[in-house]
């Protein structure tokens, strides 16, 4: 598996960490309700289809990135930084 | 303040050579980190201007005399054989006495690298002038080919004698199978 890095171009596998969803980007409030805490660290969608997750750059540039996936087809549709995504 | 005395982080270990790769330590001189603050971009280039240097584009250095700036990041350089000017604009931190470079030098650096660098090094994906970040086996590392057959290895001081330790073992791996051939 390889990941094409926005800065460093197409990479192997060994030089990413797995996070998780990307959903942990939108982290609520700390006096949001429990139930929106609940949400953002519980539950989860676990579609067949297009997921989006998070992924870091360890033996890399130490960025962020957004990895669109299919966990079907297995093929990786985008890849974007979050430093990027959030302005 | 008395007046130490400055000792590199491989110290002691001599050139090495086997075949025709060579490991050999490298003093670069002063190694600062640029990186940029929001906004800073312009302020940065203009105190790099007198250097004939520019904030690299991602996996670049640039030479320009003495003076180098290599690509270390997002918004981040290392400018290295100078004493840096002043850089508004940019958070600047000395790194000289962090790290430890290492030059893989010889027709068969390459096959040497190759063994335990995850990046196509060949010259048409790899050219003199790319600097990337990279692992070397698990070390976090940068690695650039500063000639068509050197590549410099920049690791972290700490891990100095691990990374000659690996590019050796890869040489000598080398060196033994050339050995073999008839």
């Amino acid at each position: 598996m390889r990941l094409t890095c926005p800065l460093c171009g197409s990479r192997d596998r060994r030089e990413f960490h797995y996070y998780g969803a990307a959903d942990y980007l939108h982290r609520p409030a700390a006096e949001d309700a429990p139930d929106a805490w609940d949400i953002y660290l519980h539950l989860r969608d676990n579609p067949a289809g297009v997921v989006r997750d998070l992924w870091y750059h360890e033996l890399g540039c130490a960025q962020w990135l957004i990895v669109t996936r299919n966990t079907v087809t297995h093929e990786i549709s985008g890849v974007a930084l979050v430093a990027e995504s959030a302005k | 303040m008395p007046e130490l005395i400055a000792k590199s982080a491989l110290d002691g270990h001599r050139a090495l050579t086997l075949g025709s790769v060579t490991l050999a330590e490298v003093n670069v001189g002063p190694i600062t980190s640029v990186a940029l603050l929001p906004g800073g971009e312009k302020a940065v280039a203009k105190a790099l201007k007198p250097l004939g240097l520019a904030m690299p584009d991602p996996n670049r250095f640039a030479v320009k005399g003495a003076a180098r700036i290599i690509w270390t990041g997002r918004d981040q350089a290392f400018l290295t054989g100078v004493q840096p000017p002043l850089l508004e604009g940019a958070a600047v931190t000395d790194q000289s006495d962090g790290w430890a470079v290492l030059s893989v030098s010889g027709p068969s650096a390459i096959d040497a690298l190759m063994r335990l660098v995850p990046v196509d090094l060949r010259a048409s994906a790899f050219p003199v002038g790319r600097a990337v970040r990279t692992p070397l086996n698990h070390m976090t590392a940068v690695l650039l080919r500063a000639e068509e057959y050197t590549f410099e290895l920049w690791v972290f001081r700490s891990m100095a004698r691990t990374a000659w330790h690996e590019i050796e073992a890869a040489m000598q791996a080398l060196a033994a199978r050339a050995a073999l051939k008839p």
